[in-house]
């Protein structure tokens, strides 16, 4: 009320604020937000001390990691690894991103391995049976394959996922039709098959009741199955496609890498210092400036040494030249900004997060459960069929084991490992990158120090236990601070 | 004395061979705080559900602002303004405070919600009700103490423009200070014009906040009265026998159980 400090003299040495955002923060009186960089950070380190740890650990894991196999093996910081390394784990990481949304329901997809182990089949049979999967899969299976995926579209409509319900429709179409083989079309078709995979599951899950752990593991069984039945004993379907064989061994040109630098990391740097300011301008929470600017710089720096890196040439050999980022990094950037964006900013994400957090209180809200708990798997075998593309392309071929094996327990070591809680309501796309990097690290850097399979198994096994420990652990302190 | 916002008049409610309410009259007015009190099977969380059309009811009418209305859901008791906030408080931990108070009524268009809109909203909303507890809004749930929750599960009650606010023991769980907190909370969403119906077990709750008691006795409204009428001692035995002297039941063997 009584103003005597003399005009022009703050009272505080804090950074000025405009207008609006004093005003704001007046009529509200009780947002006291950290408003500079050192608060900031203090509550930060409150966070963590409290249990709130998020990526912290995996991120950590993956300098130690880093250093580790830099200082042991000569070749693990090579240009060549480092962007053989990226191609490694990106199929794990993609199925990663899309469990991510069933464990945040506090569910899981045993599943997901195998199921995009049949989109890989799948895809491989139509390339080599010339768009015939009637001949490649003979009648029988051909006839109970389409009926499976009709029995989908129903389930969708049954959901009222009516978006889910497309892809079925159009896998049908490419099915019946006989299309002739075309890259594009069988990427298409792969993630379509795996979209009715999942509408099936999420149907036995929210619907029929069962727990999500048990119908995961009895599909998880049955897919493996059907592998099987569409490829044949001891059988490999090759890809003898350019276009497929380039998915996760192919290169962006030199231009067009800078091209995806000056997208992803100026797109990143416009939509958050616009969201930022704006946010400001209107007098909401924010971050401290200089804390968001830091962590734009970081990224835009992390981003243009990473592009100058991949764009000299990392042959071995001198008759060829391999220059460019590989085309595995646009596909991660591109779902990971989706996903995190479709969690973040949409009414859907909101509602996973709240189904998550406490199921009664979404469903007294008004939230249809049953609907969003069948979304997310339909979400987890989608990706999944994407995963599939990628690792397929990578071996070059599909064999019976494709999705099998370590591949599931991988994808969701990657996302527990990255900080998504196993107990539901706590996770985010980018801890699944971040896990999955630190899980091919360590399958790489082990592979280059010739270790045996059992040391990586009992290794890989390790970390995870760590990571799961370590999210127990940080609930029980969150918990318990209460 | 206002005219009732909310009027139920005859309302039976049965689960199957139990009768739990019993021909219940009730008049819920703006601007005052009605304590519900009974002891445990008496019918007061049924009566609840009957109000937020969570339990269709057998029989009886109520009626909004004068008008007869028929319930089928919760759906058409929030749209009529009818908010309860149940025991459990139904927040999800992992959200923060604005998060939960739009939850499922988010603002914006699904695709791209309105963040900013949402968040000046939840502020106002705590302004107005004097809230000066929370550090921030977008503190998440987690992190509050069991009466910032209860605030926050009432401060999210009020957001809808509501008129009739239910509170199922908001104060079972506190300590001290916080009952306070929840107490203040309750008044002036009375002064605001809202209609309150506050479930409590405590007596002292109960005289510090409400302007009417209304007794439930094995499914009977047994007694409606200005709390400045009543003293503590009747209040009880209101509740034990459904009757205290000349108050209540007229002849308590009567009752059929």
């Amino acid at each position: 009320m009584t103003d005597t400090s003399p005009a022009g003299a703050p009272a505080t040495p804090e950074t000025p604020r405009d207008s609006a955002a004093d005003r704001a923060v007046a009529d509200f009186g009780i947002d006291t937000t950290a408003r500079s960089t050192g608060e900031a950070l203090r509550d930060y380190v409150a966070r963590v001390r409290g249990g709130e740890l998020g990526s912290l650990p995996a991120l950590l894991g993956l300098v130690v990691l880093a250093v580790v196999f830099s200082l042991a093996s000569d070749s693990f910081l090579t240009l060549g690894n480092i962007a053989n390394l990226l191609a490694q784990g990106a199929g794990v990481t993609i199925i990663a991103m899309g469990l991510v949304f069933v464990l945040l329901l506090g569910e899981i997809d045993l599943s997901a391995g195998t199921a995009s182990g049949v989109t890989a089949a799948v895809l491989a049979l139509h390339l080599v049976s010339g768009g015939n999967l009637l001949g490649g899969m003979g009648t029988p299976v051909f006839v109970v394959f389409c009926v499976l995926v009709v029995v989908a579209v129903a389930v969708a409509a049954q959901l009222r996922l009516w978006a889910a319900a497309v892809p079925p429709v159009l896998a049908l179409a490419m099915m019946l039709s006989g299309i002739p083989p075309n890259p594009w079309l069988e990427m298409l078709l792969a993630v379509c098959v795996g979209t009715a995979i999942g509408l099936l599951t999420g149907f036995l899950v929210s619907r029929i009741g069962i727990p999500s752990f048990v119908v995961t593991l009895a599909l998880f069984l049955a897919w493996q199955g059907v592998i099987l039945q569409l490829i044949g004993e001891g059988g490999t379907l090759g890809l003898r496609d350019e276009t497929l064989f380039a998915v996760a061994n192919g290169n962006l040109s030199v231009v067009g890498s800078w091209v995806l630098f000056v997208v992803a990391a100026g797109g990143y740097a416009a939509v958050v210092l616009a969201r930022h300011y704006r946010r400001l301008r209107a007098g909401l929470v924010t971050q401290p400036t200089p804390l968001v600017a830091a962590k734009v710089g970081v990224t835009l720096l992390l981003g243009a040494v990473a592009t100058i890196l991949l764009t000299r040439n990392r042959s071995q050999s001198a008759l060829i030249e391999i220059t460019g980022v590989p085309f595995v990094v646009p596909i991660v950037l591109v779902l990971l900004v989706v996903g995190t964006y479709v969690l973040d900013r949409t009414s859907y994400g909101r509602h996973i997060y709240a189904v998550g957090g406490n199921a009664e209180a979404a469903r007294r809200a008004g939230i249809n459960v049953p609907r969003i708990r069948a979304s997310v798997f339909v979400i987890s075998a989608s990706v999944a069929a994407i995963g599939a593309i990628v690792y397929s392309s990578k071996v070059g071929s599909v064999d019976p084991s494709a999705g099998g094996g370590t591949v599931l327990l991988y994808a969701v070591g990657a996302a527990v490992i990255g900080g998504t809680s196993l107990f539901g309501g706590k996770g985010r796309i980018s801890n699944a990158v971040i896990g999955g990097a630190v899980l091919a690290m360590v399958a790489n850097g082990l592979g280059l120090l010739r270790q045996p399979a059992a040391v990586v198994f009992v290794i890989t096994g390790l970390v995870l236990l760590l990571a799961a420990s370590v999210d127990a652990l940080s609930r029980r302190k969150v918990s318990a601070g209460r | 004395m206002s005219t009732p916002i909310l009027e139920i008049s005859g309302l039976n409610k049965s689960f199957g061979p139990v009768h739990v309410l019993h021909d219940v009259d009730l008049a819920i007015r703006p601007g005052e705080v009605t304590a519900l009190v009974g002891d445990n099977g008496a019918g007061k969380s049924t009566l609840v559900k009957c109000i937020a059309g969570i339990h269709p009811a057998d029989s009886g009418e109520i009626r909004w602002a004068g008008e007869p209305v028929k319930m089928t859901g919760p759906r058409d008791a929030a749209a009529l303004g009818i908010e309860v906030v149940y025991q459990d408080l139904a927040l999800a931990d992992n959200l923060d405070i604005v998060q939960n108070m739009f939850l499922g009524r988010e603002r914006g268009k699904a695709w791209a919600l309105d963040e900013a809109g949402m968040e000046q909203a939840a502020r106002e909303t705590l302004a107005t009700l004097s809230v000066r507890t929370v550090k921030s809004v977008r503190t998440l749930v987690s992190s509050l103490s069991g009466g910032q929750r209860q605030t926050v599960a009432i401060a999210k009650s009020v957001l809808w423009d509501s008129k009739v606010v239910l509170l199922d023991e908001p104060t079972a769980a506190l300590g001290v200070a916080q009952t306070r907190q929840v107490l203040d909370l309750v008044r002036r969403l009375a002064e605001q014009g809202l209609g309150v119906v506050l479930i409590s077990h405590n007596m002292a709750d109960v005289f510090e906040v409400s302007d009417r008691v209304a007794t439930l006795y094995l499914g009977r409204l047994v007694a409606d009265l200005p709390t400045r009428d009543l003293t503590h001692g009747q209040v009880v035995e209101l509740i034990t026998a459904g009757r205290s002297g000349d108050l209540g039941l007229t002849r308590p063997d009567t009752v059929s159980i």
